[in-house]
């Protein structure tokens, strides 16, 4: 297992995740603003050297027109393809919001399984690169609240790449949430081809005292906070959800039942979050079994602000997971 | 009539027929709605049923089209079976979408009618997609995105024009300008005259046309499906023509200019075309009749088999959600 020892980054994941997917099957086509290489591969590179090497009739940079991309997406697996189309930041899915809620999520269930979807939406955000309101903002709650849609993130290089190879062969659409911040990340290089399944969880540090479910880049950080209260004798359980919509019950629950304690750690704001629904579901189904209320971590309901000290304030951070866990030790 | 090249007697004739078809499932739609047998939300396309109908004769079983709320007449001029369109529009496990999806999201790809959207201007992007996918695969497959004037307004559409037209996808718009949006005319909403002006902004070519004249339709749609076809992109196609039942089914029409309305109607251009085809002996009035007769019990019929049908199980909730279990 050579792949192993080698560390890549999470762009190169993706790349390759997209490239080793596209050598399979030649119904994989790749639409986004900038993706090809006359256009150096998109913003940060991620799709730099696929045009070069599938041809620019399989990957084609696109007008700045988010509803005709994801349309184009749309209607080329209503014909068959798998296709990936890039929404350059989480925001700009915004103005396509008719084409992925109206369209992509429903056509299954309004056709009575007669035509499907099998695309994926990938898009990139996160604060802390003074992008501010409109360039920053986490809204898997939006996507995750529609019927029909399977909502992805990933906790590092090697689940980049085995999420992302799931959604695109998967037959519905699947919106691919990429972290700006952790695209420089680096890890183990992952499997060829190697596949994580859809709606499954993850325990990443097994733990008897509290359970933190997380996801997405907050599953670095509730480690990290895992290790500081290891020292105190006090051993979180972390559970990276994978795939936030819909969300492994499951797992969560099962984990829940044997802690007794719940934080959910998101970047997301807090209030209608994800969060709320995991929190929701969990005191209905393990009421006796709690022996705290579930508690939460999630931006304050305010827009990304601009100003470094705002948006740090903003932003969630260790200290926040670290202050409701022990709340929910009292 | 226009002074076209006129179709040859086969063609003319199931054009007839496409769009006799399409009158005469109105008719009973709108009769099923009003004495209460099959109360349903119907956007009625009388009086536009040419538009389709030329189109369809230039398609391909394996084309496809992509529809709007308001297209009855597009789907059954491309041949979608009536009793599943009926078992749909009574939402029974009987419809082309098992009761789920309803009369503004009618689908039935075996006959290529890939999607009925019920919001305005959305038809538009998918259409490109279907196209993409042909263009890719080298098919010589086209696909027809139709849509009204008060699409023309709307983001998508001028989205989609472009995207189409820097891909040369095997793509055609039909507009069909039936003069009013919702309630509100078309004047007074849209910025141009013609919304075939429009298609130079998108650098193709843009055809208007009377889309009540058999004729002149069948010349413009020819146009426009063969250029899609040869790989030389998409056309913008403005069909004019009147709806006659308003926006929605049973509105009152109080917006609408009475003389204008009264003028379209007896202007209906299916008798007309009727009336035509005798005179220039391509039909005798029997043949049609008969044709006419036939095409009503089918109808009726159709909707005796919908109105009997089961209603679809509530375990239907779960399913088609999402895909079956894969992994």
């Amino acid at each position: 297992m050579e792949s192993l020892n080698t560390q890549i980054t999470t762009v190169e994941a993706i790349n390759s995740a997209l490239a080793d997917a596209m050598t399979i099957e030649d119904g994989i086509i790749l639409l986004g603003e900038d993706v090809a290489d006359p256009e150096e591969g998109g913003v940060a590179g991620v799709t730099r050297g696929l045009s070069t090497r599938f041809g620019d009739s399989r990957v084609r940079s696109t007008p700045i027109s988010e509803q005709a991309i994801v349309g184009a997406g749309i209607g080329a697996a209503m014909a068959g393809m798998r296709p990936v189309v890039e929404i350059m930041m989480m925001n700009f899915a915004t103005v396509a919001m008719d084409m992925i809620v109206n369209h992509a999520a429903k056509l299954r269930f309004m056709s009575g399984g007669q035509t499907q979807v099998p695309l994926t939406i990938r898009m990139a955000t996160g604060a802390g690169l003074s992008t501010a309101g409109q360039h920053a903002d986490y809204l898997e709650a939006w996507f995750a609240h529609t019927a029909g849609i399977k909502v992805v993130t990933y906790s590092s290089p090697a689940e980049a790449y085995g999420l992302l190879q799931s959604c695109i062969f998967d037959n519905d659409p699947c919106i691919f949430i990429e972290n700006f911040i952790a695209y420089a990340q680096k890890g183990a290089a992952p499997e060829k081809n190697s596949r994580i399944p859809l709606g499954k969880a993850n325990i990443v540090r097994a733990g008897k005292h509290v359970t933190v479910v997380c996801y997405g880049p907050q599953v670095g950080v509730a480690l990290a906070v895992a290790e500081k209260f290891s020292a105190e004798g006090i051993e979180l359980e972390v559970v990276d959800l994978r795939t936030i919509s819909p969300w492994d019950k499951a797992t969560v629950l099962e984990s829940v039942k044997r802690t007794g304690r719940l934080v959910i750690n998101h970047e997301a704001v807090k209030a209608f979050g994800v969060g709320a629904e995991i929190a929701a579901v969990v005191q209905q189904e393990l009421w006796g079994d709690l022996v705290a209320p579930v508690r939460r971590v999630g931006a304050p309901s305010c827009p990304v602000p601009y100003s470094r000290p705002l948006e740090l304030a903003f932003m969630t951070s260790e200290a926040d997971l670290e202050n409701e866990i022990r709340l929910a030790l009292k | 009539m226009a002074n076209q090249d006129i179709p040859n007697q086969e063609i003319l004739l199931e054009m007839y027929k496409k769009s006799a078809l399409a009158k005469i499932n109105d008719e009973n739609a709108r009769r099923v709605i009003m004495n209460g047998s099959l109360p349903m939300i119907y956007y009625s396309p009388r009086g536009q049923e040419i538009i389709p109908a030329a189109i369809s004769v230039n398609l391909n079983d394996t084309d496809s089209i992509c529809t709007i709320y308001r297209g009855m007449h597009d789907m059954v001029c491309k041949g979608i079976p009536l009793e599943k369109l009926w078992g749909e529009y009574a939402g029974k496990s009987t419809g082309t979408c098992k009761g789920k999806g309803g009369p503004m999201h009618i689908t039935h790809p075996e006959t290529g009618c890939m999607l009925t959207t019920g919001i305005v201007g959305s038809s538009l992007p998918i259409a490109n997609g279907l196209a993409l996918s042909y263009q890719i695969k080298n098919e010589k497959k086209v696909c027809v995105a139709y849509f009204g004037d008060a699409a023309s307004n709307i983001g998508a559409f001028h989205e989609a024009l472009n995207m189409a037209s820097i891909w040369k996808l095997p793509v055609v718009f039909v507009c069909q300008n039936n003069r009013y949006g919702e309630h509100t005319k078309f004047e007074k909403a849209t910025s141009v005259a013609k919304i075939s002006d429009r298609a130079v902004a998108y650098g193709m070519p843009g055809i208007h046309v009377d889309g009540n004249d058999p004729i002149a339709m069948y010349n413009a749609a020819k146009t426009a499906i063969d250029r899609a076809r040869n790989g030389e992109g998409p056309t913008l196609i403005e069909a004019m023509t009147f709806r006659f039942y308003g926006h929605v089914f049973g509105d009152q029409d109080g917006y609408m200019d009475k003389e204008e309305k009264s003028k379209a109607m007896a202007d209906d251009p299916i008798p007309k075309f009727r009336a035509w085809l005798i005179e220039q002996a391509y039909a005798s009035e029997k043949s049609l009749t008969d044709l006419e007769e036939g095409f009503d019990k089918q109808v009726k019929e159709a909707i005796a088999s919908a109105l009997s049908a089961p209603w679809p199980e509530l375990d239907e909730l779960d399913i088609d959600v999402l895909a079956a279990a894969q992994h």
